[in-house]
């Protein structure tokens, strides 16, 4: 794109550009280790999971910071407004995700203490590589302001929905199965919810990018999988009380 | 530059808006300064008591076009039109035109706030003159209801008979909106009203068009982007003579169709 007359406005964008990488990077990295401080019981890798989301915080800080004292000074309009307005989401998006792997970092010092089930951790392994998948796909998007690219991420959101579907009927096995798994399975189920979470806003960060590149909106209805409802899954797996 | 171009006719085919009446319709318009072609056929409309704003690069034509529409131009020898503008479906290019009326139907507000060195009472009660006869009791009315349509009545009513001069910036400004809007117009153009003026005084004239577009519709050219962006319904740019892109004037500084107009409504031009 061309620069702008004034070049301190491109290096204003440029700089908050460069913070949302930064943001996602961490944010990416904070997802992969939870994930895998919970499948393998390290408790040391948890730790340094949670330690790093105040980092995550203070950038987020940081972008709203900048933009504001950008549209101060700047007044942008079109395109710049855009980038902007972008940032401001996207990073509230990393700022989530980075909480929600914090969360599954701290569950994972907890069941460390007492690991069962390792079959059980499955189901959120896989579900943990399809939302790095996403985010680093939507992160790649926004990088390259690729439409296609975060349409189908947003399309693809689908899948880990079905996903944890799954690992939730599982879950729900293992605990009538034998209710001493009831502990252990719980939090994994708190962590396939976050895991889940962390997919809806790679699909927000998709929608962003699209506003970003093209000035209009996705549809407010995303794909949905067939019979996403859980409720329906409880009620026929729990017995009758008698 | 092929895609700048816009088709006759089709400028208007994707606005939405399309099919308002149109209270002014430029059609195929051509503007000569002697040799020099400054206007290169424009199509546009300006919707009945909307405010149109007129944005571009110093230059631009944008101007012009609104020299054109009340044709200001006519006082200068070797400065011509060509094609159609229609006031109400009809042509006010063609030769019978009275330009009197005419511009009594089409006012204008300058860059520079221009009051007759004459009272403010009679800087108003001039132009009312020109057109109507009226009884000194019917002619103070009007000119307290225009003074009072360009929000300037409060603090000049007890000071009527001082001169038109004497007031500042912003208050001379109104008080040309005030002159234009005494004779009944029903389009105002405004070149660059708010340019010499302070953000106190802009915001006044701002709200001033605002309510202003209920009677009338309304032209602006502006150099402030967010200027336009705020006052006005719709939002031509223009460049090098040619009209570039008209659209919502909330479509064209969110998400503007032409790369062209995004790099100058961006601050990237050349």
């Amino acid at each position: 794109m061309t620069d702008h007359t004034v070049k301190a406005y491109d290096q204003d964008l440029a700089a908050l550009e460069r913070t949302i990488a930064e943001m996602g990077g961490i944010a990416e990295k904070m997802m992969a280790d939870a994930i895998d401080a919970l499948t393998t019981f390290n408790v040391d890798l948890g730790r340094a999971v949670v330690a790093s989301d105040p980092q995550l915080d203070a950038l987020q800080r940081d972008v709203e910071q900048r933009a504001v004292l950008t549209i101060a000074r700047r007044q942008p309009m079109a395109i710049d407004l855009r980038e902007i307005i972008a940032a401001i989401r996207i990073s509230g998006d990393l700022e989530r995700v980075g909480d929600l792997a914090k969360s599954i970092a701290k569950r994972s010092i907890k069941i460390a203490s007492e690991p069962r089930l390792p079959r059980a951790i499955i189901g959120l392994k896989h579900m943990g590589e399809l939302a790095a998948l996403q985010m680093k796909d939507v992160l790649d998007a926004y990088a390259q302001r690729d439409v296609e690219r975060a349409r189908s991420v947003w399309a693809r959101d689908v899948e880990l929905d079905a996903l944890e579907d799954s690992v939730f009927r599982d879950l729900l096995t293992f605990m009538l199965e034998d209710p001493r798994n009831i502990s252990f399975c719980a939090h994994l189920l708190f962590c396939s919810k976050n895991i889940e979470r962390v997919g809806d806003h790679a699909t927000n960060i998709a929608e962003t990018v699209f506003y970003l590149v093209t000035g209009s909106n996705l549809p407010v209805d995303r794909p949905k999988g067939p019979g996403h409802d859980q409720d329906a899954l409880l009620r026929g797996s729990v017995p009758a009380p008698k | 530059m092929t895609d700048m171009t816009l088709n006759p006719g089709a400028s208007t085919a994707a606005v939405p808006g399309a099919g308002l009446p149109e209270k002014i319709s430029v059609r195929g318009l051509k503007f000569y300064y002697g040799d020099n072609l400054a206007l290169k056929t424009i199509n546009l409309p300006l919707y009945s008591h909307k405010v149109t704003a007129f944005i571009g690069p110093s230059g631009c034509g944008k101007s012009t076009l609104l020299r054109v529409l009340n044709r200001m131009y006519d006082l200068y020898p070797k400065q011509r039109a060509e094609g159609e503008v229609l006031l109400d479906g009809q042509n006010i290019l063609a030769p019978g035109q009275d330009i009197n009326m005419l511009r009594a139907r089409v006012g204008m507000v300058f860059q520079k706030p221009t009051p007759f060195p004459m009272t403010i009472y009679d800087n108003i009660a001039f132009g009312i003159k020109l057109y109507e006869d009226l009884s000194k009791s019917e002619l103070d009315g009007r000119v307290e209801k225009a003074l009072r349509g360009a929000a300037l009545w409060e603090e000049v009513k007890d000071k009527l008979g001082a001169s038109g001069l004497s007031l500042s910036g912003g208050q001379q400004q109104r008080l040309c909106i005030a002159r234009t809007v005494a004779i009944k117009p029903e389009v105002i153009l405004f070149d660059e009203p708010c340019s010499a003026l302070d953000p106190l005084s802009t915001a006044k004239i701002e709200e001033l068009i605002d309510e202003l577009k209920e009677h009338y519709t309304i032209a602006i050219v502006t150099h402030n982007m967010q200027q336009a962006a705020r006052v006005s319904e719709y939002t031509a740019f223009m460049y090098l003579g040619e009209l570039v892109e008209f659209n919502l004037t909330t479509s064209v500084f969110t998400a503007p169709a032409k790369k062209q107009t995004q790099d100058y409504i961006t601050g990237r031009f050349g």
